[in-house]
């Protein structure tokens, strides 16, 4: 299956937990993604960054199955697996957990509850009859509420939280799916300065076990994260590598500033 | 030890607690009050009354299964009443079968209706509707199987919100239509009635009576009991889930059509049991049963009592009907505007319905956020 990959026209043998290949996906006519192509590395923590309309989102949608690609394979773990052929709940049952920009958790049920519902545990309707969480879940679960700071919350309602601690339930929720690739929509907005510098150490901590991909505008949480950069325009990666080498190109520069 | 912990935590529910006492409460004392209290004195039950108490807990069994689906799942059903009438006529088959040579014509096999449309022989799907237990398989495996099939395309397909709700509405309509039909063999117009007996017992004695009355409590608390159990589990969670936030819980790995396939099912199966124990009570079954209006009837009676809570679905079933009885009998051309304010007013002032007022408010009514007072669309199940 270890085929070498082109990326950027550039042969390559790594490894890869997510490959992109040439996904092109048109609303209207309109093109979101253009002929894009993005390797992710195993373990590898990865931000994405670019104006508004260049395709971010619509990245994380043809990922995780929420919109189909026109053309193009999206291939999950070293191209065993097209994720352009399965939908959303196939896709997250593989493993691919993700944060949306706007957080969406179960308002009406508690902190706790929502973790229960993103536990890692077969999906299906009898199973969920049944199911009771092990010693190990609960604990688990414990564990995260205390790393996302919820434990004292954990009985309320999710509804009632601020809008930076539902960002951290949803992180939560990541970390007890044992989602294996984690698409992180903006996780700093709505956050106090404290809280951006935990999160950014949080997905550094997180990511090594676990693949992230993070979709952020903060450039100083880019920053922050200290990882590779890819910058997308309009429907393409216009340039990759890390902060300082993105923020001093010449085309990043005039896409920023240009506009 | 789980369906210990189980029965524990549902009776610390306030609702539950009261709900399944007040329950018992009439199971026991209405039959009593029937049975053993002379006619004259004043704490005498009539016989009418139990009927129609009776009546009541059908319907209350019957809002309980739609409230399952409306206020756990989101889906707005406006054709729940298809499957209370597809399991009283599964019932009601079987009283037919029970008549015998007893019928106008004396004919040994056939039902009335049929020797009247000069049949010769009963129809194949009126086969064993002769024995009673495949006649009560019947009426949970009759409208189960329809729910079935209907949710797992609609479902599947991802009809939601109000195209869900107008095609159920198209499905108790176009069964009402079909029933209206005497070749379909149901009796047409007039449906299946003169009822003798069920299992060899005369059906207008008043022991029957209590009996039907004692069987539709005790079903109204199975199916109570089996709903708040539903909900307790991991799968109510997951169901409540896919209400609130469908997609999302598909990005969780969830398959939302398959948990309200579940929950629409059973729910259909119970409406069955609710009508295959109003028909004996009532002694007729007939397409009207079928009608959409009967549907939008019990949106309203799980309104009023409170949408999202079992025992007031059932309350608000008792309640209404209660006014219905009431409205008819005195002022019967006031009743449908009574039953269009009831709505009205409730949707307006007590989006959690009856069993939402709360007697010691904290605020006083006129000052409490706007927020809380109007039901968003996503709350009404649009």
């Amino acid at each position: 299956m270890n085929q070498p990959i082109l990326v950027h026209g550039e042969k390559i043998f790594n490894e890869s937990i997510l490959y992109m290949d040439g996904v092109t996906v048109t609303f209207d006519g309109f093109r979101a993604l253009n002929n894009l192509s993005i390797l992710l590395e195993p373990g590898e923590l990865r931000a994405i960054i670019g104006p508004n309309g260049a395709g971010k989102t619509t990245m994380m949608d043809v990922i995780t199955g929420k919109v189909r690609p026109d053309t193009g394979d999206v291939f999950y773990h070293n191209q065993s697996i097209n994720l352009a052929l399965l939908d959303e709940s196939e896709i997250a049952q593989l493993g691919i957990g993700r944060k949306f920009q706007k957080p969406t958790v179960f308002e009406k049920q508690s902190v706790a509850d929502n973790l229960y519902l993103a536990l890692k545990a077969n999906r299906g309707t009898w199973a969920a009859l049944s199911f009771k969480p092990s010693r190990t879940q609960q604990e688990l679960v414990e564990q995260v509420l205390q790393r996302i700071r919820l434990i004292d919350r954990q009985n309320d309602s999710a509804g009632s939280l601020s809008h930076g601690q539902k960002q951290w339930l949803e992180i939560g929720m990541l970390l007890v799916q044992d989602a294996q690739l984690l698409l992180v929509d903006e996780p700093a907005a709505g956050m106090t300065d404290a809280e951006t510098e935990q999160t950014a150490e949080l997905l550094q901590e997180i990511s090594g076990s676990k693949s992230v991909m993070v979709v952020e505008h903060d450039m100083e949480f880019v920053k922050a994260l200290d990882c590779k950069v890819s910058v997308l325009h309009e429907g393409s990666v216009l340039a990759e590598g890390t902060h300082s080498e993105v923020q001093s190109n010449a085309t990043v520069i005039e896409v920023y500033l240009g506009r | 030890m789980q369906a210990n912990s189980f029965f524990s935590s549902l009776l610390s529910d306030l609702g539950a607690r009261w709900f399944l006492g007040c329950l018992l409460a009439l199971v026991v004392l209405v039959p009593v009050l029937n049975g053993l209290v002379a006619q004259d004195s004043a704490f005498y039950v009539p016989t009418y009354a139990v009927g129609l108490m009776g009546k009541y807990l059908c319907f209350a069994l019957l809002a309980l299964s739609l409230d399952l689906v409306w206020g756990y799942c989101g889906i707005l059903s406006l054709g729940h009443g298809a499957f209370f009438a597809l399991g009283g006529y599964a019932f009601g088959m079987h009283l037919m079968r029970e008549i015998g040579e007893r019928g106008v014509y004396g004919h040994p096999v056939l039902p009335d209706f049929m020797v009247f449309l000069n049949w010769e022989t009963l129809p194949w799907y009126w086969w064993g509707f002769d024995s009673f237990i495949f006649s009560i398989l019947m009426v949970l495996l009759i409208p189960g199987l329809l729910a079935l099939v209907f949710g797992w395309f609609a479902f599947r397909s991802r009809v939601t919100g109000v195209y869900l709700s107008i095609i159920t509405q198209a499905l108790t309509y176009a069964l009402m239509l079909a029933f209206f039909l005497n070749e379909l063999g149901f009796g047409g117009n007039n449906g299946l009635t003169d009822f003798k007996d069920v299992l060899e017992i005369d059906l207008q004695s008043d022991a029957t009576r209590r009996g039907l009355f004692i069987i539709s409590g005790l079903a109204l608390a199975g199916g109570f009991i089996l709903c708040s159990w539903l909900l307790k589990t991991h799968y109510g969670k997951v169901l409540l889930a896919v209400r609130d936030a469908e997609s999302r819980s598909r990005f969780l790995g969830y398959r939302p059509e398959n948990y309200k396939l579940f929950a629409f099912t059973v729910a259909a199966m119970l409406a069955g049991l609710a009508g295959a124990l109003y028909v004996p009570q009532v002694g007729i079954i007939n397409p009207g049963e079928f009608s959409p209006l009967n549907s939008i009837e019990i949106v309203i009676w799980v309104a009023v009592g409170g949408r999202g809570t079992l025992h007031g679905a059932a309350l608000g079933a008792i309640v209404v009907n209660l006014a219905k009885t009431w409205f008819t009998g005195v002022l019967p051309e006031l009743w449908l505007f009574v039953l269009g304010g009831m709505f009205v007013a409730v949707t307006v002032l007590l989006p959690k319905g009856i069993v939402g007022i709360r007697f010691y408010q904290t605020k006083p009514l006129l000052h409490r956020s706007k927020t809380s007072q109007q039901p968003s669309g996503s709350e009404l199940g649009l």
